[in-house]
């Protein structure tokens, strides 16, 4: 049997969410999958798109790539716009003269922004904001302009009006309507909105029509408005809204709504059965959906009708119902949300205001006339009941006591009334932007789940928007107490702490021996997980030599002999090259003690010489010869910063723009000898070309014209995770401090052995919580985490030069205390000119060789 | 043949010899070292900065390595344990018994301590 043919008009969100769903079905091998694309790159994310202006590049925001398509079989064509269909042929046609038959066709067009008819809009520096090639064009204008004025005070106006402000724009919002987000939010709640932005420094201007765009006085045009009144600018983005991308649909006669969109049915069918329309081109009970969770729910409905249609012909199993518009955003730093009926709109509705001048805080409750159902709520300044409310209204329950506690903030000790997420039916939906029920969480938690990481890679819950998280932690944490799981985070037998909570005693007691906090707050005799989990937190903030006699039994395998243990028990050596620079002099010295002492000598991925094979009476005699030659310890056998790998930068490379090995050196000079719950690793490119793969690290570093834009808890390894772009454009002090605050911050709460990337996992609040600590300041820590950092870098020491210069050390330097004798079990071969442990079957024959001789 | 001697110089002496093996001292608290005795690799610990001496063969079975005094002395329950530093499995320090695998039983030897000097026998 043939494949069935599927094309796909338009690679967008939804597009590329169809296509996906179908590839990865277990039907993806019945259908031959054909998209085109207007744009000039395959679908990206752009709900994030904004954060193209802090440094995302089109690869951070890309949904896919060509490799994954033609993995995938999937066949598409960029640049090329669909501009003919014929339904009887079942043929279309595209610009370029292309002519492809289909058995069925989907429409993904999406939208296009709506420019009101002002005469003048069409001049240069008067933009929109949808795809990526918009979005150079503001920058580019900006770049070569002083003002910028947003026309609409919507969602999208004011996303746009946040990206004009960080372009250094005087910025300034036009609005039609009397408030600002008149869709979402009501009287109060815009004005607080408006108050606030406003005392952002962004200008905003209610009820003002525009007449005309003319040539400016002081500025490059001037906005004249229907009141008489003024405004002058250098650059114009348009953002009144959307317009469904109809075009086709509208040529080839389909039916099509009054003011617009692609009538489909419960199916996603448009007036001709074989041809769906999907996403924000389709109009669905008279309704265009303007997000994009309700056009991946069309995505999945489609696809799953296909299928049925073509391949089962069973009965359809899903239908598209309609969709909430609930939404919970950050707008220039605002949190906003709007649930349902914002505006109380349904009959007998009835509603409870909270209002807070003073915090800035507004909250509105819509509830039904008896006041039993919540229907919608506003919140402005404070959103944090967003998921509890959306829940209360979704599942149509019946709200838990007085409606007045859902807004009013919490007495001191009292938690603020939540639903108990026990209430919820196994069908609420949790996370919308995957479409992840609660039924969908408690099932991976009984698959095994039980961090927000694992239940993230298992659902994808909360890897979206983000805005499900705590209500997701939330489910995931009652469902493991429903299964008897204990969530016992004790370190080991010894202590029943986590990790951070051992921290937080040991720092705030003051504590600093092992014994002590054994004592205080353990039992028994410790172990190999407790004593060196101790011993890292008290290097954290005493720095003192690890191997003083109080310490030194709390030392893991390496640390205790300041190398790293081999299979063989000899150990390797790894002195410090920061940043990856080394003299001729200093490679000389390292090739003559490889030599010397018959080391194998290998190059690390951290840029970094390691040299195998050394037994223990031979490593102060190495390290006497390495401090001479003026190396240090590489605490490659630490938990504790490893190194900083760096791109040569500008000093020579033709495309650096910061020279990134000074910043590696400097970097890596400053936190050396830092303990930490497991290891860091660093990297610094020198620009966005990104040659030292500083994303893939704990904290990377990539220079930019505008200063040091900063990523952090990447990680390669076994659980590659790309690193979160954290602060951009910093100087060099800022990048700095800011890492401090970052390290420290991790260092104190992490638990063991969890490294920055499953730290940042299982942080409630993620990424946005970390720069409210961090950034904004949020706990008021900020100082005591620089200060504590301060203590470490002025208390470094080398602590091979220190162990050299203590002869009572240097007595467990050898294999026995009782005897001059090496190890006798240590065998090798050679290969490739070097020396390797025998294998065990070069043993046996190794030592019948040498009793035979013998 | 150093060695060969001291060995048979050993199997002569009656079990109740006693020999020097270092000094308490050479043990800081809460670790081990390794000695030579009888051409035998011997892991002694010192628990805490007390004179309780511990001595189990110094071969990791499992790691097939000569490590054993280098791992971290702790406790499991009532038992005093050292972990092996290569794959950190425990060994109990009075039986030495491996407590991941019951049927590994490490050699043990009679240890005392007289006068701040460490004895094997
Ligand atoms: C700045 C911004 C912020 C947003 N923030 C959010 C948010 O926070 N939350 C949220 O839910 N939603 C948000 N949205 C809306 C969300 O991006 C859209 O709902 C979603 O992208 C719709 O997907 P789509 O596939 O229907 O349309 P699109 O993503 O627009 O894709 C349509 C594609 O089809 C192409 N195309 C059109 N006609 C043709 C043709 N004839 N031939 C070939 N190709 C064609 C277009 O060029 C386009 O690439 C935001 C949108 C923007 C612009
Ligand atoms: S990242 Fe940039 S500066 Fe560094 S080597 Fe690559 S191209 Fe050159
Ligand atoms: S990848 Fe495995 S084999 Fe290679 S160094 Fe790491 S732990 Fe050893
Ligand atoms: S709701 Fe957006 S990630 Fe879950």
């Amino acid at each position: 049997m043939s494949k069935k043919r599927i094309i796909v008009v338009g690679n967008g969100m939804v597009g590329h969410n169809f296509i996906n769903t179908l590839a990865t079905s277990e039907n993806s091998s019945e259908f031959e999958l054909v998209t085109f694309s207007e744009e000039p790159r395959l679908a990206y994310d752009r709900v994030q798109l904004s954060k193209y202006f802090s440094g995302y590049t089109a690869a951070d925001l890309a949904l896919t790539t060509a490799d994954d398509y033609e993995r995938q079989g999937v066949v598409f064509t960029l640049n090329d716009k669909v501009v003919a269909i014929n339904s009887h042929e079942k043929t279309i046609t595209t610009a370029s003269g292309r002519k492809e038959g289909y058995d069925k066709l989907v429409l993904a067009t999406g939208s296009y922004p709506f420019v009101p008819p002002i005469p003048g809009k069409d001049q240069d520096h008067c933009l929109v904001y949808r795809t990526i090639e918009d979005l150079e064009a503001i920058s580019a204008s900006a770049a070569v302009s002083k003002t910028g004025v947003v026309v609409g005070g919507g969602l999208l106006g004011l996303e746009a009006a946040n990206a004009l402000k960080q372009a250094g724009l005087e910025t300034h919002v036009v609005e039609f309507a009397p408030r600002l987000m008149a869709v979402q939010l009501d009287e109060g709640g815009g004005q607080l909105l408006r108050r606030k932005i406003e005392d952002l420094g962004v200008t905003v201007h209610t009820e003002k029509n525009t007449k005309e765009i003319v040539v400016g006085q002081e500025c490059r045009y001037r906005m004249n408005f229907a009141d008489g009144s003024f405004l002058e600018t250098d650059m114009i983005l348009f953002s009144a809204g959307i317009r469904p991308q109809d075009e086709l649909a509208r040529q080839f006669g389909l039916d099509l709504g009054e003011r617009g969109g692609i009538v489909i049915n419960d199916y996603c069918q448009t007036s001709d059965e074989d041809i769906y329309a999907i996403g924000e081109c389709a109009l669905w009970d008279n309704k265009i959906f303007g997000l994009v969770a309700p056009g991946y729910q069309m995505a999945k409905v489609s696809a799953a009708h296909i299928v049925s249609s073509l391949i089962t012909h069973e009965e359809p199993a899903l239908a598209f119902k309609g969709a909430d518009m609930s939404t919970k955003l950050k707008l220039l730093g605002v949190d906003v949300a709007s649930i349902g009926d914002a505006h109380g709109h349904t009959a007998g509705s009835q509603s409870y205001v909270f209002n807070d001048d003073i915090a800035e805080v507004y909250k509105r409750l819509i509830v039904s006339a008896d006041g039993k159902k919540l229907l919608g709520a506003v919140l402005v300044g404070e959103a944090e009941a967003y998921g509890t409310l959306l829940q209360l209204m979704l599942n149509d329950m019946d709200i838990p006591g007085n409606p007045a506690a859902l807004i009013l903030p919490a007495v001191d000790g009292e938690a603020s009334v939540g639903l108990g997420v026990a209430a919820l039916p196994e069908t609420a939906q949790i996370c919308s932007c995957f479409d992840v029920t609660k039924g969908d969480l408690a099932a991976a938690v009984q698959g095994g789940c039980c961090t927000m990481g694992d239940i993230k890679d298992a659902t994808k819950a909360s890897t979206g928007c983000g805005g499900c998280s705590a209500l997701v932690k939330q489910v995931m944490d009652a469902e493991l107490v429903a299964l008897g799981v204990e969530v016992n985070n004790n370190l080991c037998e010894h202590f029943a702490y986590t990790r951070a909570e051992l921290a937080d005693i040991i720092r705030v007691k003051g504590y600093t021996t092992f014994a002590q906090v054994l004592q205080g707050h353990g039992k028994g005799h410790g172990c190999e997980i407790c004593k060196p989990t101790v011993g890292s937190v008290l290097a954290s903030f005493h720095n003192e030599y690890i191997l003083k006699d109080e310490h030194i039994g709390l030392q893991d395998t390496n640390d205790i002999f300041l190398g790293n243990m081999q299979k063989d028990g000899t150990y390797s050596i790894v002195p410090r090259i920061a940043g990856g620079e080394i003299t001729p002099d200093k490679l000389i010295v390292l090739g003559e003690i490889a030599k010397e002492y018959d080391l194998y000598t290998k190059i690390t991925g951290g840029q970094r010489i390691d040299l195998f094979g050394a037994q223990l009476h031979e490593l102060p005699q190495i390290w006497e010869r390495l401090v001479a030659a003026g190396f240090e310890t590489g605490h490659a056998y630490g938990k504790s910063l490893r190194t900083v790998k760096s791109c040569v930068g500008s000093t020579w490379c033709r495309y650096g723009v910061l020279d990134s090995v000074s910043m590696a050196i400097a970097l890596e000079n400053r936190y050396k000898g830092l303990r930490a719950p497991h290891k860091i690793k660093f990297a610094v490119s020198g620009c966005t070309r990104e040659c030292a793969e500083a994303q893939s690290k704990d904290i990377g570093v990539i220079a930019t014209e505008k200063g040091w834009n900063l990523y952090v808890c990447g990680n390669g390894g076994m659980r590659p995770r790309h690193a979160d772009l954290f602060a951009t454009e910093l100087d060099d002090e800022t990048l700095i401090k800011t890492i401090d605050r970052v390290l420290m911050f991790y260092v104190r709460t992490a638990d063991r052995l969890q490294r920055t990337s499953v730290w940042m996992e299982n942080l409630e609040g993620g990424l946005d919580y970390l720069r409210e600590v961090v950034v904004d300041d949020k706990l008021g820590i900020c100082s005591e985490l620089e200060d504590a950092m301060t203590r470490v870098v002025s208390t470094y020491q080398c602590e091979w030069k220190t162990t050299l210069e203590n002869p009572e050390k240097l007595k467990r330097f050898q294999h026995f205390i009782n005897a001059d004798e090496d190890d006798s079990n240590l065998l090798y071969v050679r290969e490739r000119g070097q020396r390797r442990p025998a294998t065990a079957t070069e043993r046996i024959e190794l030592v019948n060789l040498s009793s035979v001789q013998n | 043949m150093t060695l060969l001697n001291t060995l048979n110089n050993a199997q002569e002496q009656s079990q109740d010899k006693w020999n020097t093996v270092c000094l308490l001292d050479d043990i800081a608290p809460d670790t081990g070292v390794c000695a030579l005795y009888q051409g035998e690799q011997v892991a002694l610990f010192r628990i805490g900065d007390s004179d309780q001496v511990f001595a189990i063969s110094n071969y990791d079975p499992l790691g097939e390595a000569n490590v054993l005094s280098r791992g971290i002395v702790g406790s499991v329950g009532e038992r005093l344990v050292v972990a092996s530093p290569l794959y950190k499995q425990h060994y109990d320090l009075a039986t030495g018994e491996c407590l991941e695998d019951s049927d590994l039983l490490l050699k043990t030897y009679r240890v005392r301590v007289v006068e701040q000097q460490v004895l094997l026998g």
